[in-house]
């Protein structure tokens, strides 16, 4: 696999260099550079042939930026191109009708229709306030109702029951009847799995629509899905008139080729992307982010998000301020460092987002997961605040109780210490050079361009 | 040509009619990319090389099957027949070797399955179906509900488990996985059992904490029979992308994948995946889902997998 779009363009974009603009015959082989990774990132094929017409198209004459070698501007080009054919900005929910909203969900089997009504009916009632009624139209799966049951449950939301031998229709309409006459805003109806070449199932989706007038319909469709991506979202979108389609399992390592054929081929907006098991794991979609993925430059911009969100920034001032006095960097610091990496899903989350850190190999990651997180911190717990403060102190038989207090071995507490000097020694690094206080100060003033990335 | 050659051996008319929209595109295109006598050139090759590609076949073994088409003699390639039997004697190159049923010997303690891959490939329907086969073949299984994590999974095997008398060991949601796998493989041994087929709950192979869980399963059954599990089935949905790779390698990684079951090849999915997946980790491919119902998991067979695949 390529590292990214702009390195394997390398080769062929160094003859682009001296030349002030780019021209048909310069691009010829950048275009086929692109076709390739846009393949290797699952677009379907007749939508990498269009998009490469209007790279083409918009490439063409343009002239060099000052600032961009050729290569640069030819990646910049691709990525403006495919942010906005994905659609310029990430479509909200409509939620402006008289209540009850009422939301439709439509897939494959598997693609994670029931998991994400979960996750937006949580997301309606954190961040819209609303109240939300789901229900399952789906009576074919096995104890298909149990699970949307259980998962509404989790998310305070209410779950309407059909009888067992019920129609989806009938479950349906009694849902959104149940929704009104309890005042619910939002009525959530998710039905069962089916493929788009079987048309007894598709007839039963159109009419389930018909019963229910969806301000909503929404397509879920697995971010993994290969070249086949197209044409089931051609079939659902002809069948039903979707208004946005949510990605699921975007938390993986696939480019997510996915998005784009879906985008181009039901014109509808992508509003949200499934990131992981649990139920906040929701996303706003973000074209340009998605765009960078898909190019295998990484996301940055999720990462800085998320970094801003989540770490407590009087701690990192904190840090901060020790460091600049020289103060030097102890246990304590290390170990509030590893809580905030924890709590943004661990190190190979935050890798995954940075460019080239997906392709990392497996083993390396490994060495930095979850496991060894918890493991540091419990080996810090263990220790006294003295200790703490004064790692030099821990000899032979420190160490041993250590090793005891936290369920390790000595050769454990040893690693860490040694993890504990290096940082150190980073750390008076960064100082002199005052790249962990640039960072820290990007990360305090809010992000934006200053961003060190 | 290939008609010919349907005819000749019927195909199960369900995995035909499944396949054929999967052949139909790509023996289409071939033969609009050749009409009447043309040179194997340099375009020719690309564009079935396109064609690999957008049957998710993927980068790698779309290179080695070009290659081969290259070596088979760029002259002796007139006719789009040729070219067609040269691309289908290098798929089946490819996947011949990885064609292996899976055989349950005869043996004294249970034949263990431990059932591997990400959300919705279709584990548990996988499972299902493979109870009902054994139970065809006179084997006596039993489930595991590993799947301990998805809301209901639990109760979706215990339902379809009570509708055809197979028995389920559950513990419930939140509960270990690898302790109700290690109960069931107890107790399957305890009333001989001859298969045990055990769920797990789906994960994304970058998640390093579940695959860990895996491996934690698959040592717990280890003290109990040292060679359990017998076959560790990796379910991949034909739907699936370039990504298929590195979920067959990741998983095979963690805890050796010894089979591959391909499923929802009923739609319009063209699952040429396994072309790379066979190319590049050569793992066994045992099964292929082409429907809903039991008899729809058929035994992977790499001629008729190709035949159906280039059929009109």
């Amino acid at each position: 696999m390529f590292e990214n779009l702009s390195e394997r363009l390398g080769a062929s974009l160094k003859r682009l260099r001296g030349s002030g603009r780019l021209t048909e015959k310069n691009i010829q082989e950048a275009l086929r550079e692109v076709r390739m990774a846009l393949l290797e990132a699952d677009v379907a094929l007749p939508v990498v042939r269009d998009f490469i017409e209007q790279v083409r198209e918009r490439a063409l004459g343009r002239d060099v930026m000052q600032s961009l070698s050729p290569g640069e501007e030819f990646v910049r080009v691709v990525r403006d191109e495919l942010t906005h054919v994905m659609g310029d900005v990430g479509g909200e929910l409509d939620l402006k009708v008289t209540p009850p909203a009422i939301f439709l969900m439509a897939g494959l089997q598997g693609s994670g229709k029931t998991t994400t009504v979960a996750k937006l009916a949580r997301h309606l009632k954190e961040k819209h306030k609303k109240s939300v009624l789901v229900a399952s139209c789906d009576v074919y799966r096995p104890a298909a109702m149990e699970q949307l049951e259980t998962l509404a449950g989790e998310v305070g939301a209410r779950c309407y029951r059909g009888e067992a031998d019920a129609t989806p229709v009938a479950i349906a309409t009694a849902a959104v009847e149940t929704a009104r006459k309890r005042a619910c805003d939002v009525v959530i109806i998710d039905t069962a799995g089916r493929l788009h070449v079987d048309d007894a199932m598709m007839s039963e989706i159109k009419v389930l629509h018909e019963a229910v007038h969806p301000v909503e319909t929404l397509f879920v469709a697995d971010s993994m899905a290969g070249q086949d991506a197209a044409n089931v979202a051609r079939a659902f979108g002809e069948a039903l008139p979707l208004t946005g389609v949510i990605l699921s399992k975007a938390d993986g390592d696939a480019r997510g080729g996915a998005a784009l054929s879906i985008r181009q081929v039901t014109g509808k907006p992508i509003k949200f992307l499934g990131v992981g098991e649990k139920t906040d794991a929701l996303e706003v979609f973000h074209p340009d982010r998605v765009a960078s993925r898909i190019l295998g430059m990484g996301d940055v911009l999720g990462f800085i998000e998320e970094a801003e969100h989540k770490l407590d920034r009087k701690q990192a001032q904190k840090l901060a301020q020790k460091i600049k006095k020289g103060k030097g960097f102890d246990l304590e610091d290390y170990r509030d460092q590893l809580r905030q990496v924890r709590s943004m899903g661990g190190v190979s989350s935050l890798l995954e987002k940075l460019p080239g850190g997906g392709q990392l190999p497996a083993a390396a990651q490994q060495q930095v997961g979850e496991r060894e997180l918890i493991r540091s911190e419990a080996i810090i717990n263990s220790m006294t605040p003295l200790e703490r403060r004064r790692p030099l102190i821990i000899k032979g038989s420190r160490k041993r109780r250590i090793a005891a207090g936290s369920g390790t071995q000595v050769q454990d507490v040893n690693r860490l210490l040694k993890q504990m000097m290096q940082m150190q020694k980073m750390m008076k690094r960064m100082k002199k050079r005052g790249g962990m206080g640039q960072l820290l100060a990007g990360l305090k003033g809010g992000g934006g361009p200053g961003m060190p990335f | 040509m290939s008609a010919k050659k349907t005819e000749k051996r019927p195909l199960f008319g369900r995995m035909r009619q499944a396949l054929q929209r999967t052949g139909g595109a790509l023996v289409r295109g071939i033969s609009e990319l050749f009409p009447g006598q043309r040179g194997l050139d340099a375009l020719t090759l690309e564009e079935v090389e396109t064609l690999l590609l957008s049957a998710d076949v993927g980068v790698e073994a779309t290179e080695r099957l070009i290659a081969e088409l290259k070596q088979t003699g760029g002259g002796r390639l007139r006719e789009a027949e040729d070219v067609f039997a040269a691309l289908r004697a290098g798929m089946l190159k490819i996947l011949e070797p990885v064609s292996q049923p899976l055989l349950i010997p005869v043996r004294e303690k249970p034949f263990v399955i431990l059932m591997v891959g990400v959300n919705g490939a279709g584990k548990t329907t996988t499972i299902a179906k493979l109870a009902r086969r054994f139970q065809n073949d006179n084997l006596r299984p039993m489930l595991a509900a590993g799947d301990t994590f998805r809301a209901a999974a639990v109760e979706q095997l215990q339902v379809w488990g009570e509708r055809h008398q197979v028995p389920v060991v559950a513990q419930g949601t939140g509960a270990d996985s690898a302790s109700v796998v290690y109960d069931a493989l107890q107790s399957a041994t305890a009333r001989h059992y001859d298969v045990l087929l055990a769920d797990t709950a789906g994960r994304l192979h970058t998640q390093s904490n579940l695959m860990e869980e895996l491996k934690k399963i698959r040592r717990v059954m280890g003290k109990l029979d040292p060679e359990a599990p017998h076959e560790t089935m990796l379910v991949l949905d034909a739907g699936t992308g370039q990504n298929a790779l590195a979920q067959a390698r990741e998983f095979h990684a963690a805890v050796g994948i010894s089979g591959i079951t391909l499923t929802k090849l009923d739609g319009t999915a063209k699952g040429g995946i396994v072309l790379s997946i066979a190319d590049k980790l050569g793992l066994p491919i045992r099964f292929i889902g082409v429907g809903e119902q039991p008899q729809d998991l058929r035994p992977f067979d790499a001629e008729e997998f190709i035949d159906a695949l280039l059929a009109h």
